[in-house]
């Protein structure tokens, strides 16, 4: 428990710790609305996406936060059924454009899944295979591309002599670390995280959080979290959503020491959810 | 002991006894089969059974050359056809089609064909392709073959994509790969083995398939690799010898059929290893 505190002061989720200063918006989301068929899933949601800073999303089950994620890299797409209103914008680019080029929205805005998905095939192919989907590149840097992404995810120690095993060999936290190191590897702008340490255990859910912090030097990360010792280590900003809405939406620290909305005062405190 | 429990376990050991049992009874008559096959078949294993053709009635050698090569003709031809088609097919259902009315439609056809007697697809054959041709001909045997293998592939081909989790196609998605690369890079790689097991089981039942081949192929006492005249295959070749009054051509049936039957125990043994080496992952 003692760890825990120490790691929420240096993650700056305490208010003695200096705040960070406001970042130019990477992805602005205004006036939302999400429907799946009938169901009215997100309701009017306002917010923006900092440059290298890291958005948590945090709520009870259903609240909506996975489902505003998957529209930020139109994932939503894949399947039938589901409309979405409003505007949403990755820089000058508007994400929901119906000519929009979906696979390069994808590799500019990465994301990593609740459960570690390597591709059945070796771990260096698993980095080498999204690279090649944009880039033609000799087999020296294709090395050296594949180096840089492991390092990025904190895996090249432990993997750099077994790159041709398969990539299902790996532990699941290692696995988790694989998709991360995949998606950093073609280079993305933004990196969606959907609960990307609810299959792992505590150290390997340690490593990952330390890799987000990391991440957020160069990306801007948004992170969907049941955890919200999670959120109050990793995130400098902080969304609250209760039932397709967006209740809160603040500096992390605010959010866990000083809620403004009841709801997220009663969330967070383990009221309900 | 509680008298609930011991009723309990009484019951148990009693349905235990029950499907034990079953499982002993279906097995005696396979063991029996293969042991008579065994049995009789040996004998006439030798290497004429592979080098001489069928020999005309009364001589005392020969062998099954010629239905053995046409037999393998057939089925290479008739796998060659229909495998394609039914992986392009359960491939349709299993991604492009999964939300689609259509595809519950195909699925139900499929089933049917699935379990359509294979004479039905012979004489289905024998008037689509034989009688336009004005003759039997090995095609026509090849195409009743991939008749009855397009169902087999395609049903196995749906189910082991289906078993692909979803989460593996979101992430391919997510890195931005087009479906059809989502597909061919990511989901039939983590279907393989399933898919290739379902050629494999497929090119295993029609191997001993004789009706289809009835209508369409015939047969030939001679070697021939015409593809538009009849061609010897082994089914009928044994269905032929078997009901011949000569004791040479019995043996030379009941060595065809101990061929055929190895062939498709091997074949599962392989679609076996394949599926076991797919849960070992």
């Amino acid at each position: 428990m003692t760890d825990l505190s120490v790691s929420m002061s240096a993650a700056g989720g305490l208010p003695q710790a200096p705040m960070l200063p406001e970042a130019p918006a990477k992805v602005t989301v205004r006036n939302l609305n999400f429907y799946y068929g009938e169901h009215h899933a997100l309701k009017n949601i306002n917010l923006a996406l900092g440059t290298n800073r890291v958005t948590a999303f945090i709520g009870p089950s259903g609240c909506g936060k996975s489902t505003l994620l998957r529209i930020f890299n139109r994932m939503y797409d894949l399947y039938p059924g589901q409309r979405v209103t409003g505007q949403l914008m990755l820089d000058q680019t508007n994400i929901l454009d119906p000519k929009l080029d979906l696979n390069l929205l994808r590799a500019r805005v990465g994301m990593v899944f609740q459960k570690p998905t390597p591709f059945p095939m070796t771990i260096y192919e698993n980095i080498a295979f999204g690279i090649r989907l944009y880039e033609k590149i000799s087999k020296s840097e294709m090395d050296d591309r594949v180096e840089k992404a492991l390092r990025g995810g904190a895996l090249w120690n432990e993997v750099k002599d077994k790159l041709n095993a398969s990539g299902l060999s790996l532990s699941g936290g290692q696995q988790q670390r694989l998709c991360i190191a995949r998606t950093v590897a073609v280079r993305p702008e933004v990196i969606l995280f959907d609960e990307p340490c609810s299959a792992l255990d505590p150290i390997s859910t340690a490593k990952v959080e330390e890799l987000i912090q990391e991440l957020s030097e160069n990306y801007t990360i948004a992170i969907v979290t049941h955890n919200m010792q999670q959120a109050a280590r990793v995130s400098d900003k902080t969304a609250f959503m209760y039932l397709g809405e967006l209740i809160e939406f603040d500096d992390t620290s605010k959010i866990f020491t000083s809620p403004t909305d009841r709801r997220t005062q009663d969330y967070i405190t383990g009221r309900f959810g | 002991m509680n008298p609930i429990y011991s009723r309990r376990r009484r019951k148990d050991i009693l349905i235990r006894g029950l499907c034990f049992g079953a499982a002993a009874f279906g097995v005696t008559w396979l063991a029996l089969i293969l042991i008579t096959l065994f049995y009789n078949g040996l004998a006439g294993l030798n290497l004429d059974l592979f080098v001489a053709d069928t020999p005309p009635p009364g001589s005392t050698e020969g062998g099954l050359r010629n239905a053995i090569v046409g037999s393998l003709i057939m089925t290479v031809i008739g796998v060659g056809i229909g495998a394609p088609l039914g992986l392009f097919a359960g491939t349709y259902l299993a991604e492009y089609g999964r939300n689609d009315k259509l595809t519950s439609v195909i699925r139900f056809i499929n089933d049917i064909l699935l379990s359509a007697p294979s004479i039905i697809i012979g004489l289905f054959i024998y008037g689509a392709v034989v009688v336009p041709m004005r003759g039997f001909s090995a095609i026509a045997g090849s195409l009743a073959l991939a008749v009855i293998v397009i169902p087999v592939v395609l049903r196995t081909t749906e189910d082991m994509l289906l078993l692909v989790p979803n989460a593996l196609r979101e992430a391919a998605s997510a890195l931005g790969l087009p479906r059809s690369l989502v597909i061919k890079r990511i989901a039939y790689r983590a279907a393989r083995s399933g898919l290739i097991t379902g050629v494999l089981l497929a090119t295993a039942r029609v191997a001993g398939e004789t009706a289809p081949l009835l209508f369409t192929a015939l047969s030939n006492q001679f070697f021939s690799l015409g593809l538009n005249k009849t061609m010897a295959n082994l089914p009928v070749t044994i269905n032929n010898f078997v009901q011949s009054p000569y004791a040479y051509w019995k043996q030379l049936a009941w060595s065809g059929a101990l061929l055929i039957t190895l062939t498709v125990l091997a074949l599962n043994i392989g679609a076996r290893i394949l599926s076991a080496e797919r849960t070992a992952k």
